[in-house]
Formats: structure tokens, C-alpha cells, sequence
């Protein structure tokens, strides 16, 4: 259903110098996969996402979506940039098309997202987790074909990290979009993901595509995640050395170029 | 999942008990402040009061004869005919220079060449002294209506321009990105994402936009036009008449900071009730 094909992507550096951010990335997602990208931080995942998005456009190469609308895309940022002066509910309507459907489809998610109770503050009153559910809600208020993450769970303590990818799962399940999640965090990606494709360093390219082959459910403290994972960094060290939570768990930094 | 909405809510309820007690505390503030505008304004009347006791002379009348002139000319309507024209051209011209002014600033914060081509005329407009522009909106126009509009649209739109540019430059990008990556249409993304973004500087260059205005409406009528306070100013200059000079001063003064009081404040405090946190 996604198909990504990327030459070169160039950014014009400052010093008047150009930066290849990605060359020569192929990537492709069948209907209703969850795909995760993992890399090292700076190796151009964020850039992937916003080309694949429409936010930038200069590239040498294409994106195609066989079978849905270009414009049929949620996406879900770093950070949840809701607008401040709208309320909760509005956030989310935001996005929606006009029309008295969208507003009972976007109480009954807000609701599933133990968010009915809020439904009507600004977002500056929520904890980040809380806002993190609402720009989720928003994410799929229109079950879109295709959702586009960009580390959307960092920054967040563990344990209500873990509870977000469980709604994130449910969801997905659900309206069974394409997804598309960017991470450096090897065992999220484990845990989530039908498919992990690894991104090189900069420039980017797909160096290893793997399917992963575990039952769903899945435990974040299942063994068998911990075990894929070992085996992993026996199989391929040089290909992790740069992620940042290779063998640990636990609270991430943000931050990619 | 249970645990996470029990400690939400619990933050949550923190959060509303915290602004209860700010709100009590604000309200003694604003009582507290309430009495101190009161006692400044009786005080004032007060110093008016003596000094025109010790004056004893016409150039300076006592509140009392003021406010009998004031009721004099409210019961012929010549002061509400004067002030009804005058506040008409306030009202035309604001809203000119607003438009205006709101859309060349977006335009020069938005995109840069814009804003390097206009740069200089904006400093231009900026300098050039009211009275010139009033003088040569005339000598072009005509002594019209139209003319005496557009010399204080033309005074007021460069201030608003520097305002509204700054608030433009300030736009968060990653908001733009979010209406960007969900497709918004123009119109929505303008109402709902850009708009609000811009709604303290829209505030600001209407304020500070009021206060500016009025004052050169005065000129402008006093220069000319045949009727409006400003008009009427002048006359009674010419006949010395003090106690008329301020009764006109004085409605329109408490006209003015009632439109303050009960228009823009309340529209500012409605628009940006969010932040209140």
C-alpha cells in the first residue's frame, strides 16, 4: 500500500555546505502494518516521516500510496502540539471534517481514552501523559489509512509509556491503518511492530528489515521480547552500537535531527 | 490503564482546588484595586475643586459648572450629535487601519521580501508627524469625510503593521506543521491555528490603536470639517469658553475609557482565557 523511494535527500547546510540526510532508502508497508523504523539519533527518521507526510517536498524520489487518499494520513509528533486555546474536544474535531458525525465518534474515543472527564479543558491543564492520549485520540479520530509516528512516547516516564503503546496497539487494531513508527528505542520498536526496518547513520538507508514473528498480545515484559532482542545484538552489533537503548530499558532522551 | 486515570483525575482535582483559591485571592485584589482607581479619581476632583476655588477666575471652572454645561448641551443634543459624528469617524477609521495595517503585517512577517520592499516605507509612515498627512489627505481629497477617514487610518496603519509583524514572526511552526500534516483547508488553518496565535498582538495594536486615534480624530475635525467634537473644541476656543472645552473633553474621555472597560477588556480576557491556567 506504501511505497518509499528515496534517492537523495539534501538539506542545505549553514555553512553553505549540503548535509545528505538519506540515500537510496527503500521502504514499503503493506495494508495495515505496523512498521517501525529504528536508527540512531541524527540518521534522518524524522525527515523520512515529514517527506512521507507532505511536510517538505524537495526530494529526489517518490512516495506512493497505492489504494488511499495521499491526504487520508494522521500523524503524531515528538510532542503533542495541541493547540492551547482550543478544548480538548476541540483539538481533536479540529482535524475532523465538518459534519455531525464527527463529533459523537470523537467524544466516544476521548472517552476510551479515560479522557471524557476533560473533555472540555485546555490542554494546558493535562499532565504530558494526558496530552500525549488526547494528540493519540486526534491521531485517529479520522481512521486514517495511513498514521505516521515520530517518536511520539518520548520524554514520558516508563510506565505510562508503556500504557500509551498498549492504547496504541488496541487502536491500531481497530481501525487497522498502516502505521509507520519512528523510534531509537529498539525494544518499543520490538514490542510494536510487525516489521522493524533499521535506518544506517546519516545517510539514512534501510540496512536490515526484519519481521517479527511474536504472538499478539504482546507483554512489554514478555521473555520472549528480551530474548529477540539479546539475539539481536549478538547477530548484528554494529548495526545497534548506535541506538541509544540498546540493552537498557528506561527513560529516553528526545531528540533527532 | 486503571491506575493511570485514577492518578489523572487526582491531578486534575489538585489543579481545580489550586484555582479555586486563586480565584478568591484574586477577587480581594480586585476589590483592593477597585478602591484605589476610586480614591485616585475623587482625589483628582478634589485638586480640581480647589484650584478653582483659589483661581476664581474663568479659566478654570469648578467641576460643578462643567457638569451643568455638560447637562446643558445633553439636553439641546448638540453635544450627542457632535459626539455621535465624531465617534462614527473613530469607529470607520479604526476599523480601516486595523484591516489594513492586520493584513500588510501578516504579509511582511510571513514572507520576507515583503517585508524588506515595505520596510522602508513603514519607516516613513512611522515618522511622517500627523499633521502633514492631515494636511495633505485635504489638500488631495478634499475638505470631505473621506479624507479626514483616511489621514487617520493613514497615521494609526503603521503602528499596526509593526505590531501585528512582530506577532506574525512569532508564529509556532510546529502548529503550522500539524494543520500541515492533517490537511486543514486555507480557512481553517487561518481561523483556528494561525488567528489565534496572533490574537495578543491583534489586542495590543487595537488598544493602543483606540487611544492614538481618538486623539487625531480632534485634529482632523478641528483642521477640517464643520461638525464633531474636534469642530466644536475650536469654536469654543475662539470665544474663550472654557467650561465648554471641557465638558466636550470630559464625555468623551469617559466614552472613550468605557469602550476600554467594557468592550476591549472583557473581548481580551474571552480570547485568551486559556492561558489563565
Amino acid at each position: 500500500m506504501l511505497s518509499i523511494d528515496i534517492r537523495r535527500k539534501l538539506f542545505p547546510d549553514r555553512g553553505g555546505r549540503a548535509h545528505l540526510a538519506l540515500s537510496g532508502l527503500r521502504l514499503g508497508a503493506q495494508k495495515g502494518e505496523f512498521v517501525c523504523v529504528v536508527g540512531p539519533s541524527g540518521c534522518g527518521k524524522s525527515t523520512l516521516l515529514n517527506l512521507v507526510g507532505g511536510l517538505d517536498h524537495e526530494v529526489e524520489g517518490a512516495v506512493s500510496f497505492a489504494g488511499a487518499r495521499a491526504d487520508d494520513i494522521g500523524f503524531m509528533f515528538q510532542e503533542p502540539r495541541l493547540m492551547p486555546w482550543l478544548s480538548v474536544l476541540d483539538n481533536v474535531l479540529l482535524v475532523a471534517p465538518d459534519g455531525a458525525a464527527a463529533r459523537p465518534r470523537a467524544i466516544e474515543l476521548l472517552r476510551a481514552m479515560d479522557l471524557g472527564e476533560v473533555l472540555n479543558a485546555h490542554p494546558g491543564r493535562l499532565s504530558g501523559g494526558m496530552q500525549r492520549r488526547v494528540a493519540l485520540a486526534r491521531a485517529f479520530v479520522n481512521e486514517p489509512a495511513l498514521l505516521l509516528m515520530d517518536e511520539p512516547f518520548v520524554s514520558l516516564d516508563a510506565p505510562t509509556a508503556t500504557r500509551l503503546r498498549e492504547r496504541l496497539v488496541a487502536l491500531w487494531q481497530r481501525c487497522r491503518s498502516t502505521v509507520l513508527f519512528v523510534t531509537h528505542d529498539l525494544r518499543e520498536a520490538l514490542f510494536l511492530a510487525d516489521r522493524v526496518c533499521f535506518l544506517s547513520p546519516a545517510p539514512g538507508r534501510v540496512v536490515l528489515d526484519l519481521p517479527v514473528i511474536l504472538p499478539r498480545p504482546r507483554d512489554p515484559l514478555d521473555p520472549g521480547l528480551a530474548t529477540l532482542q539479546a539475539d539481536l545484538m549478538i547477530r548484528h552489533p554494529d548495526l545497534l552500537a548506535g541506538l541509544a537503548n540498546g540493552i537498557v530499558d528506561g527513560r529516553e532522551e528526545g531528540g533527532d535531527g | 490503564m486503571k491506575r493511570a486515570a485514577c492518578g489523572s483525575g487526582e491531578a486534575l482535582d489538585l489543579g481545580l482546588v489550586g484555582r479555586g483559591g486563586a480565584k478568591v485571592k484574586r477577587d480581594r485584589i480586585v476589590s483592593e484595586e477597585a478602591w484605589l482607581r476610586l480614591t485616585s479619581l475623587l482625589a483628582f476632583v478634589a485638586l480640581w475643586q480647589g484650584l478653582s476655588w483659589w483661581l476664581q477666575s474663568a479659566v478654570l471652572p469648578s467641576p460643578a459648572t462643567v457638569l451643568a454645561r455638560i447637562a446643558i448641551e445633553m439636553s439641546d443634543l448638540v453635544l450627542p450629535y457632535h459626539l455621535g459624528i465624531t465617534l462614527s469617524r473613530v469607529a470607520v477609521s479604526f476599523l480601516l487601519a486595523m484591516a489594513i495595517g492586520v493584513a500588510i503585517g501578516i504579509a511582511m512577517g510571513r514572507w520576507r521580501r515583503v517585508d524588506l520592499f515595505l520596510d522602508g516605507w513603514l519607516v516613513l509612515g512611522l515618522n511622517i508627524p500627523a499633521l502633514v498627512t492631515i494636511i495633505l489627505c485635504y489638500v488631495w481629497f478634499g475638505l470631505t469625510d473621506v479624507a479626514a477617514v483616511v489621514a487617520v487610518a493613514i497615521n494609526k496603519i503603521p503602528t499596526v503593521v509593526v505590531t501585528v509583524r512582530e506577532g506574525a514572526r512569532a508564529i509556532d511552526r510546529r502548529l503550522m506543521q500539524v494543520a500541515q500534516a492533517y490537511r486543514l483547508g486555507r480557512w481553517r488553518t487561518f481561523t483556528r491555528v494561525y488567528l489565534p496565535q496572533l490574537v495578543p498582538y491583534l489586542m495590543a495594536a487595537a488598544r493602543s490603536g483606540l487611544s492614538l486615534i481618538w486623539k487625531i480624530v480632534l485634529v482632523v475635525e478641528l483642521l477640517g470639517r464643520s461638525n464633531g467634537i474636534g469642530f466644536q473644541l475650536n469654536v469654543f476656543f475662539q470665544f474663550f469658553d472654557i467650561a465648554g472645552i471641557l465638558a466636550y473633553t470630559l464625555v468623551f474621555a469617559t466614552i472613550v475609557l468605557l469602550i476600554e472597560a467594557l468592550l476591549m477588556r472583557p473581548l481580551e480576557r474571552r480570547l485568551s482565557g486559556w492561558r489563565q491556567v
